[in-house]
């Protein structure tokens, strides 16, 4: 690589993008430890007028529903996670290999998925009325198991492991399944350790098949808990239709502050996490992107 | 495809295919051993393909219901067939024209913008370099790792009538506040500028891998001729980046019918009145199977939607094909 300029304006461009870019985070923190009066009185800053730890001592004082919502975020996240992992390494390693004569077919018996679809609603009434998943942890977890992109990442790393150890294992008289599990598995371990964040944090994240099927209260994670607390508020402050009670109700807790800081605790782990996790994500991507 | 597959899964059934059926032909015996030599690959691969076959390949039967009147107590095999009825709604009401227009126009600036945003930062970006530069790429990734869910708290921050920080600024300037929930006019800035923010980090870092697979012979070439750093952008590292910016438009235009969900329902938080500038296909047949809407209609739609996007992605993929055969997706 050449050397770099590092130009001084460069620099103060790049500061002043992610300031723009972190703002809004600023901006929410902020809210969730403002006092609740003084947000009514000033609106949304982004430093606190008057600083309270309100909002968050009532999140925690009545964990339940978020405890529940962690449970249930932290259960799909890890099964989901190690059961896509495994399938997408099943599935890749088979592609990846040259001498597989259904290599071409299975390739595109798994990428037509990425082009065509049935769309929404046959996904929604196979899920609901024929495999009967309304409701339940599957639900979550079987739509996003084997996504066709992480198989294709998966492939990327599994091209580069050398066709002579196979076929060394091969001569010893070792049989594909001991080959997968024994030296592909173990040697893709830095594979599946990047593709296992990514496959986690989109589980983490998961909120569309939690709108479409979930509407029990044991079985709702983080983020659609995050979806029923805005649009209620929502619904509340703007409809004509809410009940005048209701918004009386409504007005004698702190929610604006309260809300925000439920974004935060749901939320707030990951981005923690993220920025160590960040270098084997542009790793990944990287592959990715150059292939495809 | 699904050819191939029930002879798979019937041959790997049985341990001795081969000698029942040794007169049949010298092509079956041939491939009946072939099959036994790859049989404990597609045993691996077997998982996966059954949970394609019926997460992905099974809804695509459903497509039929374009064409059905649905009746959730007649299933999608037993309701009335009904030929192009769901489709009429297409020509005659708003809401058809509307969404559809709504998909294309927004993708196709998120696609523009996008692209635009990205390739700056990402040759400004190439001239950094060290831990500073880190920092940056870190801190303009980070939105991308966040839920729409979210954003959309993130948005109402911003956009809430009476404490919404947008509003206080307006106010403090003097000028008229906006209940932006309930317009139209703002969201066509609105959302594309959010999708720009949460979306920018991950582009530019796609463009700055290709920027840093440039072989440095080129750059060290340019400099002996004494080319400014300007010039080696634009006559160096642009052209070079060229058909990687082109398959990625490209594509991204294949992809065209297919909105963005989460944005288009948590932002404008799903409120009816600003629906003619934030609704599209996606959020409509959503809609339409969740708040008992007219779930007919939504099938036509989603056929229309499945349908087009096979073709656009095809055709797509046919003219990167042209431009350049390695970057094709297939």
């Amino acid at each position: 690589m050449t050397a770099k300029s590092n130009n001084v304006f460069i620099n103060a461009f790049f500061i002043v993008v992610c300031v723009l870019i972190v703002a809004p985070f600023i901006l929410v923190i902020s809210i969730s430890l403002s006092s609740e009066d003084s947000l009514y009185e000033y609106g949304y800053q982004f430093i606190p007028k008057v600083w309270s730890g309100e909002a968050y001592r009532i999140v925690f004082e009545k964990p339940d529903t978020i405890l529940r919502g962690y449970g249930v975020t932290v259960m799909i996240t890890i099964i989901g996670t190690i059961l896509s992992l495994l399938l997408t390494a099943l599935m890749a390693y088979p592609i990846s290999r040259r001498d597989f004569r259904y290599n071409r077919p299975l390739t595109f018996y798994v990428f037509f998925t990425m082009l065509f679809n049935g769309g929404l609603i046959p996904f929604y009434i196979l899920m609901t009325q024929y495999l009967h998943l309304k409701n339940s942890l599957a639900a979550l977890i079987i739509p996003a198991l084997m996504s066709p992109f992480n198989i294709m990442i998966m492939k990327g790393f599994l091209d580069k492991i050398s066709p002579e150890i196979i076929e060394s294992a091969k001569i010893d008289g070792a049989r594909e399944y001991r080959i997968f599990f024994r030296i592909i598995l173990p040697l893709s371990t830095p594979a599946l350790a990047t593709l296992g964040l990514f496959i986690a944090f989109g589980y983490w994240n998961e909120w569309y098949n939690a709108l479409l099927f979930i509407d029990n209260d044991k079985y709702i994670p983080l983020q659609l808990l995050l979806v029923r607390i805005l649009s209620q508020a929502e619904f509340l402050a703007n409809s004509p239709m809410a009940q005048v009670s209701d918004k009386l109700q409504f007005a004698q807790f702190p929610t604006l502050s309260v809300r925000m800081a439920m974004a935060i605790v749901a939320s707030g782990p990951m981005l923690i996490v993220f920025p160590f996790f960040q270098k084997y994500f542009v790793k990944g991507i990287t592959v990715g992107s150059l292939k495809g | 495809m699904a050819k191939t597959e029930p002879v798979k899964l019937s041959a790997a059934d049985s341990p001795v295919p081969g000698k029942t059926k040794a007169k049949t032909g010298g092509w079956i015996r041939n491939e009946l051993r072939l099959f036994r030599k790859n049989q404990e690959l597609v045993v691996l691969a077997l998982p996966g393909i059954l949970f394609k076959f019926v997460i992905a390949y099974l809804p695509m039967i459903g497509l039929i219901l374009a064409f059905k009147n649905f009746r959730y107590d007649q299933g999608i095999f037993g309701s009335e067939w009904v030929g192009f009825r769901n489709f009429e709604f297409l020509f005659k009401a708003q809401d058809a024209f509307r969404i559809i227009r709504n998909t294309l126009l927004y993708n196709f600036a998120y696609i523009i913008t996008g692209t635009i945003a990205a390739l700056i930062l990402a040759l400004l970006l190439n001239e950094l370099s060290g831990r500073l530069m880190k920092i940056y790429q870190t801190v303009m990734f980070l939105p991308f790792f966040l839920s729409m869910v979210l954003v959309g708290y993130i948005g109402n921050a911003f956009l809430d009538f009476e404490n919404g920080f947008a509003n206080k600024v307006l106010a403090f300037f003097g000028l008229p506040t906006h209940n932006w929930y309930l317009e139209t006019a703002p969201w066509i800035y609105i959302l594309p500028l959010i999708a720009l923010w949460k979306g920018v980090g991950f582009s530019t870092l796609v463009y700055y891998a290709g920027m840093t697979g440039i072989s440095t012979e080129y750059y060290e070439a340019a400099k002996l001729d004494g080319a400014t750093r300007i010039q080696m952008m634009t006559r160096i590292t642009l052209p070079l980046l060229k058909p990687l910016v082109i398959i990625l438009f490209i594509l991204g235009l294949g992809n065209i019918f297919r909105g963005d969900f989460g944005l288009h329902y948590f932002i404008p938080n799903n409120v009816g009145p600003n629906f003619p500038t934030t609704d599209i296909i996606d959020t409509y047949v959503y809609r339409a199977l969740t708040k008992l809407g007219d779930i007919n209609s939504a099938a036509a739609v989603g056929f229309l939607q499945s349908v087009v996007g096979l073709v656009t992605v095809v055709s797509a993929n046919y003219i990167v094909r042209r431009i350049d055969r390695d970057n094709a997706l297939f």
